[in-house]
């Protein structure tokens, strides 16, 4: 009973190595990314897959490390209420996209 | 998941054991509701940045993101946010070993290195105004303006909530209110380092490349 689903909801609790394992793993990313760019040596489309990649992946750590999202009990509704999110952006900004091209290319 | 599953938190027997009457509890659930809040907010920011790609090749003759970006400043832009988000995060930590000078040190670092992120952000915007790059130039640049500024706008609010929370250190200490409401600071001071992730790599990287 002391660890039903909504117990420490949206409230978990870092320590200082969890911390700076996100800010250099964060560091780490960013630095590809825009070395990546800056640098020029990877031609237009693996360069706009790696950045999206690069962008997942600092994503996916900033969450665990800075915002605490898990698998957890604890962060279960949070998941789930981010999952839901997640589908909505993927609607809005993929419908969005999917729309106007194709109107683009009908014109 | 039941009704009686649901109603745990506020009003299961023996639940104050641990944490005060119902403070502790309290905190957690205004902190989830906060999360929601983060959602909807996400859910703006969609909207912003599906208008941004839609509109971002229509230049209407004027500057390119090539001709505008500079790129080294806005990887120093990210590392400061990234920094400030790194710099909450010891504050957080601080508050939870009940440690009200190092949070105020935390908080206070945090403030300065988003403060140098919004700095750096208000003059790339002067700069671009200044050689006729403005929001009215073409849908490019409205939609570059709406997207970054709306993050800007969440940064400067975030600043502002430090300074209340700074002085809320000092008048009233960590009470358990004000560790909430730090709490919920950090989820917001994050969930902005997180957007700007997409900013970055949407606007400013995939601006460059293209």
């Amino acid at each position: 009973m002391s660890h039903s689903p909504t117990d420490n909801a949206g409230a978990a609790v870092g320590t200082v190595k969890s911390y700076a394992l996100g800010f250099a793993a964060s560091v780490v990313l960013t630095l590809l990314s825009f070395g990546l760019v800056m640098g020029g040596a990877l031609p237009r489309l693996p360069l706009i897959l790696t950045l999206f990649a690069l962008a997942v992946a600092q994503l996916f750590v900033q969450l665990r490390y800075f915002l605490h999202v898990d698998r957890s009990s604890a962060m279960y509704w949070n998941l789930m209420a981010l999952l839901f999110t997640f589908f909505l952006m993927f609607l809005f900004i993929g419908g969005s996209i999917w729309i106007m091209y194709g109107l683009h290319e009908r014109m | 998941m039941t009704t009686a599953q649901m109603a745990h938190p506020a009003d299961a027997p023996g639940h104050e054991a641990h944490g005060g009457p119902g403070n502790h509890d309290m905190g957690e659930i205004q902190a989830f509701g906060f999360w929601i809040y983060l959602m909807s907010d996400l859910i703006v920011f969609s909207a912003l940045f599906a208008t941004y790609v839609v509109m971002a090749h229509n230049y209407a003759g004027g500057p390119t993101p090539k001709d505008l970006f500079e790129l080294p400043a806005v990887l120093v832009e990210t590392m400061l946010l990234l920094t400030s988000s790194a710099a909450y995060g010891l504050a957080m930590v601080a508050m939870h070993k009940g440690d009200p000078r190092s949070v105020r040190l935390g908080l206070m670092a945090a403030f300065a290195l988003g403060l140098g992120f919004l700095v750096m952000e208000l003059a790339e915007f002067h700069h671009f105004i200044g050689i006729g790059a403005g929001p009215d130039r073409s849908g490019f640049l409205s939609a570059f303006f709406t997207l970054v500024g709306t993050h800007g706008l969440h940064v400067t609010f975030g600043l502002l909530w430090i300074v209340v929370m700074l002085v809320q250190l000092s008048s009233k200490g960590l009470t358990a209110p004000v560790k909430g409401r730090l709490t919920r600071l950090g989820m917001f001071w994050h969930f902005l380092d997180i957007v700007w992730i997409g900013v970055f790599t949407v606007v400013y990287l995939l601006g460059v490349v293209q």
